[in-house]
């Protein structure tokens, strides 16, 4: 199967949340995902996302979000890179932790790392890049098709 | 699909009907909007119907759990009722479902809060 790649600049606004979250339902169903995981695939895209709006970008008009999917023979790839001062790793806290469990806010991350098979953060003074991927059914992570 | 919400008063508890998406921006806003509204009002016996609630993210989460303990904080207490699959296992997931008071029955919950 030949790898199929898609990008959109999108303004750093709760609208381009919720169309972050619409195109990952979308690709992951042409994908062949089942609802399921398409629910999952869909919501880790929109945590990515707010991320990049509210706590990169911060609604700045001036900074984009750039939300690309890749298709490949065995993955579903999506990155989401926007132009903050980069996520600081060391002020994520643990949601899970029993002096965490009431706290409003910092569980995104978490959710996205339960529902994608694999999750890359970089951070840099340029922004931060999350790279989300999650193995197209039927697929085993070296790559051959399980059919085959 | 916005979220939208009713109440009505049953045997002393408010019992909030809720439909829809509980995600950042209006979704949430809402939630706190009618919590924040029942308070202000006295009554801290509530009871949030999320059997319509197809869907909620992060900062819904975050909303529910604000929600918990201010009415807490105030002497209250704040139950949920319905939880769809979606939601349940969101819950779940984050360690909030046993933070929660979460029932399936409507009339057994509503007895709970006596």
């Amino acid at each position: 199967m030949s790898v199929k790649r898609v990008s959109y600049t999108l303004d750093s606004t709760l609208e381009t949340v919720n169309s972050a979250e619409e195109t990952a339902t979308r690709i992951a169903t042409e994908a062949g995902f089942g609802d399921e995981d398409i629910t999952r695939i869909a919501m880790a895209v929109r945590e990515a996302a707010v991320n990049a709006v509210l706590h990169g970008n911060a609604y700045d008009p001036g900074k984009k979000v750039i939300l690309a999917f890749e298709r490949t023979a065995v993955d579903l790839v999506i990155t989401i890179r926007d132009q903050g001062r980069g996520l600081d790793m060391s002020k994520i806290p643990d949601p899970l932790a029993p002096e965490n469990l009431l706290k409003t806010s910092g569980r995104g991350i978490f959710i996205i790392r339960s529902f994608m098979d694999e999750v890359e953060i970089h951070p840099s003074q340029a922004g931060t890049e999350i790279k989300l991927t999650k193995h197209v059914h039927g697929s085993d992570v070296d790559g051959k098709e399980a059919s085959q | 699909m916005t979220m939208k919400t009713s109440t009505r008063q049953v045997n002393g508890v408010t019992v909030v009907d809720l439909s829809g998406r509980i995600t950042l921006g209006e979704g949430s806003v809402v939630l706190r909007d009618t919590v924040r509204d029942l308070l202000t009002k006295g009554n801290k016996k509530i009871l949030l119907n999320l059997g319509q609630v197809n869907y909620i993210d992060s900062s819904g989460i975050g909303e529910l759990v604000s929600a918990f303990t201010t009415v807490r904080n105030q002497g209250g207490d704040l139950k949920l009722l319905n939880l769809t699959k979606k939601v349940h296992d969101l819950l779940q997931i984050t360690k909030l479902y046993t933070v929660f008071d979460v029932r399936d029955d409507e009339a057994g919950a509503v007895k709970s809060f006596n």
